[in-house]
Formats: C-alpha cells, sequence, structure tokens
C-alpha cells in the first residue's frame, strides 16, 4: 500500500501571531515556522501503518514555496521515503491545493491519503474533504483510530456527540485528529538519513489547475481585548462578586 | 436568489446551532430556506418549520441520510444548489465535514467559521487560534460558508415556514456508517450552554472531575475540558474546549485547573464572564479571566460547591 501525506509549513504553535500594524495581513517576521501539527499525526499514522507491515511507501507533498522543503526533510526525517514540493509563491487558498494534490494523487495513486483536518494558520479546515470531493474518493475525517481492514478503511471519528465509526472503500481520505496517535520525535540519525532521501520539486503551473485566490483579505485587526479582570482572596469574595457584581448566579 | 441553510439535528430535535445560523443569514438578502436531510426525520423536520424567518423547509427523508455522511449529504446539496446565492451550515462537526465537499464539487472556495457578515461577499473570521481576525471577501458567484454559532444570537421558534418534501436520492456508496458511541446526558449542550465548568490537567483524573459536576448540578452547567485532560483520558473528546474542539461562550466559564494554553482560550475567550481558579498565580488563564482565585482546586471547588 502506497500513503501519500500532504503536509504544511505554519507557523510554531506555540507563537501568538498578531496582526500587522497597518492591519494589512499578519505579522509573520522572523517567527517560528514548523510542521503543522496536525500533519505530523498524519505523517505518524503513515510510519506506524509501514512499521506494522500495511504500507509500503510513504510520500510526503506539500504544495508552498522552496522554504517549505524544510518540513518536508521533517517529515522524511520522521519515516517518509520520498517527498515531493509542488512549488508556488502565491498564498494558495485550500480549494487551490485540493486541486494541486489531485494533480498529485494522478500521478502517484496512492491506496490511502491522510492529512492533518486543519492547519492552525488559517483555521479552515477544508482541504482533505475538497480533495476528497475532487478525487471522488470517501472521506473520513477528524480520526481518532485508523484500521486497514482489506479494501476498506475503518475510522472512528470525533464527532460534536462523542466518536462516530465508519467504514470507507480504499483509496480514500483520512483526516487526522489529535488523539489519533502521538508522533515521535526525529532522531538526530534519522534527520542525518533525511538528508539522503529523494525530494522532488515540481512546478505549481506544470499541474495546469486554477490557482487564483478567491478570497481577497482585506484586513487584519487583532481580536476585541479583554478588560483586565481582578484576583479574589476568598471562595466567598468569589460568589459575592459573581452574584452581585457579575450577576451571572443567582 | 435564495439563502439555504443546512440544518444541524438529529432526526428527532433541530440543534439549536440551526437557529444559529438562520440569525446569520439574515443578515443577507433573499428568502432563507432550511434543508432537513435525515431518516425518519419529521421530528425535526416540525421544529425547523417553527424557526422564525425561515420562508422554506425542503425535506431529505431517506435512509442514505441517516447518519449524515458527507460524500451523500454533499451530493444532495449540490443537486438544489442552483437557486442558492449563498449556502450555509454551522462549523459544527457535521458542517465541517460536508460543507468543503460541498464547496469543492462546485468550484468555490469555502468561508470557514465566520463571526461576522459585513455585506454579502464580505464576512468576518478568526484566523491563528482567534488571535487575529481576518475580513474576507470572496469573489465566487455562490457562497459556501460556515458559522461560528456563538457569534450569532439563536433565531426564535414562533415561525410557520412551508414544508416541501424533496424526491432526492444520493448514495454514493462508498461509506458506510458502523457504529457511534454519543454520550446521554442531562446535562445542557457545551455550545449552547449558559454556564460552563471546565477540569483541566490539574484535575489528576477523571474520578476528581466529581468534584465539578456538583458545582455544575446547582448551576446548570455543562461540563468541559481542556485538551490535556481529554488527551490524559480523564474525560472524553466530546468535553474539549479550543481552538480544535469546541467554541463556547456561555454567561459563565469557569476554568478549573487549566493553565490558558493559546489554544484552549481560542475556545472559551468570547465568554461573557471568565473564572479560573488556579494555584499557580502566574498562571496565563488569569490574564483573560474577569475573577481569578489563586488556590488549590481540591479545596475550592468543594468550597464553591458548598457556598452556592
Ligand atoms: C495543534 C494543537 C491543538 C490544540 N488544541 C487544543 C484545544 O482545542 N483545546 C485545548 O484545551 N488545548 C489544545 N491544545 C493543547 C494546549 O496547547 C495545551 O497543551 C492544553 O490546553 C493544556 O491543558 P491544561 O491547561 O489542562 O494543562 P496544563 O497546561 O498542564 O495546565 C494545568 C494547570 O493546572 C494547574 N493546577 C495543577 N494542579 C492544580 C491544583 N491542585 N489546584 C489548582 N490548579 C492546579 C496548574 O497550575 C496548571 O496551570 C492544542 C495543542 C496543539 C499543538
Amino acid at each position: 500500500m502506497k500513503i501519500l501525506v500532504p503536509i504544511k509549513r505554519v507557523v510554531d504553535y506555540n507563537v501568538k501571531v498578531r496582526p500587522k500594524a497597518d492591519e494589512s495581513g499578519v505579522d509573520l517576521n522572523n517567527v517560528k515556522m514548523a510542521i503543522n501539527p496536525f500533519c505530523e499525526i498524519a505523517v505518524e499514522e503513515a510510519v506506524r501503518l509501514k512499521e506494522g507491515g500495511t504500507a509500503t511507501e510513504i510520500i510526503a507533498v506539500t504544495v508552498g514555496s522552496s522554504a517549505s522543503q524544510e518540513q518536508l526533510r521533517t517529515a522524511l526525517a520522521l519515516g517518509a521515503d520520498r517527498a515531493i514540493l509542488v512549488e508556488t509563491d502565491i498564498e494558495v487558498e485550500p480549494l487551490a491545493i485540493a486541486k494541486l494534490l489531485k494533480g498529485v494523487v494522478e500521478k502517484e495513486s496512492p491506496d490511502l491519503v491522510i492529512l492533518g483536518k486543519q492547519a492552525i494558520d488559517g483555521d479552515n479546515n477544508q482541504t482533505s474533504q475538497m480533495l476528497a470531493a475532487l478525487t471522488g474518493y470517501a472521506q473520513a475525517t477528524f480520526a481518532s483510530e485508523l484500521k486497514i481492514e482489506g479494501e476498506k478503511a475503518l475510522v472512528t471519528r470525533e464527532v460534536d456527540g462523542g466518536l462516530q465509526t465508519i467504514s470507507v472503500n480504499l483509496p480514500c481520505i483520512v483526516s487526522t485528529d489529535l488523539r489519533l496517535n502521538e508522533p515521535r520525535y526525529a532522531s538526530l540519525p534519522n534527520i542525518m538519513k533525511a538528508k539522503q532521501k529523494p525530494l522532488d520539486v515540481i512546478e505549481a503551473v506544470s499541474l495546469g489547475v486554477d490557482i487564483e485566490p478567491r478570497n481577497k483579505t482585506l484586513k487584519v485587526s487583532p481580536p476585541p481585548v479583554r478588560e483586565a479582570g481582578i484576583i479574589v482572596e476568598t471562595v466567598d469574595d468569589l460568589v459575592d462578586k459573581l452574584k452581585n457584581e457579575a450577576k451571572v448566579i443567582t | 436568489m435564495s439563502i439555504l441553510v443546512i440544518a444541524e439535528h438529529d432526526n428527532e430535535e433541530i440543534k439549536a446551532s440551526t437557529n444559529n445560523v438562520v440569525t446569520a443569514a439574515t443578515n443577507l438578502e433573499g428568502d432563507i430556506h432550511v434543508l432537513v436531510a435525515g431518516s425518519n426525520c419529521s421530528g425535526a423536520k416540525d421544529q425547523a418549520a417553527k424557526i422564525s424567518g425561515v420562508a422554506k423547509v425542503l425535506v431529505a427523508d431517506s435512509p442514505e441520510y441517516e447518519h449524515c455522511l458527507a460524500e451523500n449529504i454533499a451530493d444532495l446539496i449540490v443537486a438544489i444548489s442552483a437557486d442558492y446565492s449563498h449556502i450555509l451550515s454551522p462549523a459544527t462537526t457535521n458542517g465541517k465535514n460536508y460543507m468543503p465537499r460541498v464547496s469543492a464539487l462546485l468550484d468555490v472556495a469555502q468561508i470557514s467559521d465566520i463571526t461576522a457578515i459585513e455585506s454579502s461577499d464580505t464576512f468576518e473570521r478568526p484566523i491563528y487560534a482567534g488571535n487575529c481576525i481576518a475580513t474576507v471577501q470572496n469573489s465566487d458567484t455562490k457562497k459556501v460558508i460556515t458559522v461560528r454559532t456563538t457569534a450569532f444570537d439563536a433565531a426564535q421558534n414562533d415561525g410557520s415556514a412551508e414544508v416541501v418534501d424533496l424526491q432526492e436520492s444520493h448514495n454514493l456508496g462508498i461509506s458506510e456508517f458502523i457504529k457511534e458511541e454519543i454520550a446521554e446526558s442531562d446535562r445542557p449542550e457545551l455550545t449552547s450552554a449558559d454556564v460552563i465548568i471546565s477540569g483541566g490537567r490539574g484535575m489528576q483524573n477523571g474520578d476528581n472531575f466529581k468534584i465539578l459536576e456538583s458545582v455544575a448540578d446547582k448551576l446548570g452547567a455543562a461540563i468541559g475540558a481542556s485538551r490535556a485532560a481529554v488527551d490524559s483520558g480523564f474525560v472524553p473528546n466530546d468535553y474539549q474546549v479550543g481552538q480544535t474542539g469546541k467554541i463556547v461562550a456561555p454567561n459563565l466559564y469557569i476554568a478549573v485547573g487549566i493553565s490558558g494554553a493559546i489554544q484552549h482560550l481560542a475556545g472559551m475567550k468570547d465568554s461573557k464572564v471568565i473564572v479560573a481558579i488556579n494555584k499557580d498565580e502566574d498562571a496565563p488563564i488569569f490574564q483573560v479571566a474577569d475573577y481569578g482565585l489563586v488556590a488549590d482546586l481540591f479545596t475550592a471547588v468543594p468550597e464553591l460547591d458548598a457556598k452556592l
């Protein structure tokens, strides 16, 4: 079984991002970049399927600028066999990414595509579902458990009310939730080895799809600030404030 | 052109998130239609027809829609999409699942998780865990939108819409429902509760959540949790509040033994009043709390319980 794992380069999750002073965009000057945490979970799941003997090859792919090679190397260090960069300097939207990934799916014919449920920059939560739509494959989103059973995948999904288990035909698109696994750290020897693994670069234009943005960001502003609160000394004080000042309990 | 709202329901009942989306839709121009797709969903259908502001309820009642499988629902929505300028759903796990599929099938971008409507093509939405609010203008002819329900009040239920049965069958047959484990609870739902008390890693184990339950009983509160509490197995996944869990905005949010990571704050910082109980006075949660209590939760929470 061949697994395709699309990943994304994003701001590290510990960074508290701010808008630019002129509100023209997000201030990304000198911020630490990393592989999106959900994508890391996707890579880990693929590696486990390979270690368990289900998968034979793992291909990591990303759509982005050449700087994204860094995150592809991370995926290779975590256990992907080879990597593909679909290079573009346009800020691509999920629909465009899905179209480009469809092109890669057509070339590589994976049996399974695993990707993160959302990237923590745009928080869109769209790409996997869109890729499923464009390829006509089934989708199993927000996965917390994945089992391959013959020609099908049995996937437990995190839903608002609890958990839902579905069975989908392969090939399919799976998106990862937080509890699918706990990703490993890349070891130093594996980081070294990753440098030797193949990384192909293809130009986004060569895939011949429309990737022009449909959404124009008019401005990026800070969220409303909360007024500073107070520290109460005792539980009695707290109850009193909630009853008589905030009036949220009776 | 009209506006299509996709109802969130469990076949028997309409979920309040549908009412929030109807309110959002009233900011746009056009009649509001609500699609109820389910199986044996006459209960949900009747309730949808009562939502104020709704002109028409479209019902697709068929076994293939019973579990809201994205493949079938998306095909159904696409099949009836021609007359609509805007298609909206709540940003629930269902909406998040089928809506991007709808967008891609229609070859339009999706605008996720909107918190305000400026005009028919311009919307506000939080990005970067709510640390920035983007105003985006969409150029597609049809807008596919998921709505952050906490940003819009729930529409009332004193309407009487026309009901139309659809004869639409869409069964792709590539996915199949196997089972679900849905927690039964007498408590209000997290996303629509007036009061929420949430526990974090500081709770130490699932048993200790009992002390929160007792307070919740008195306040009629829902119980939530941080990711750490869910990951550690103290409580089930549907308790998680945050960037990647549920977004809540109750009148009162009580955070107990939660440090206040960016990702947690993203899910609750629009609450009206925030209370934090934490033994570490430097915990970031105190920066958003209206009332902070620096204390050991194992003494403070039982004391709070006794005094309510
Ligand atoms: C991609 C991604 C997505 C995420 N999504 C979410 C999300 O949706 N929701 C979410 O919550 N997190 C999310 N997180 C995790 C987040 O970064 C934090 O790790 C998590 O919120 C921490 O949970 P916590 O506050 O319970 O635990 P901790 O940070 O460990 O804090 C525990 C707190 O309890 C206090 N405490 C301990 N014992 C006591 C006591 N006896 N009395 C009083 N106080 C006590 C401590 O002082 C401490 O402040 C996400 C992370 C990533 C990377």
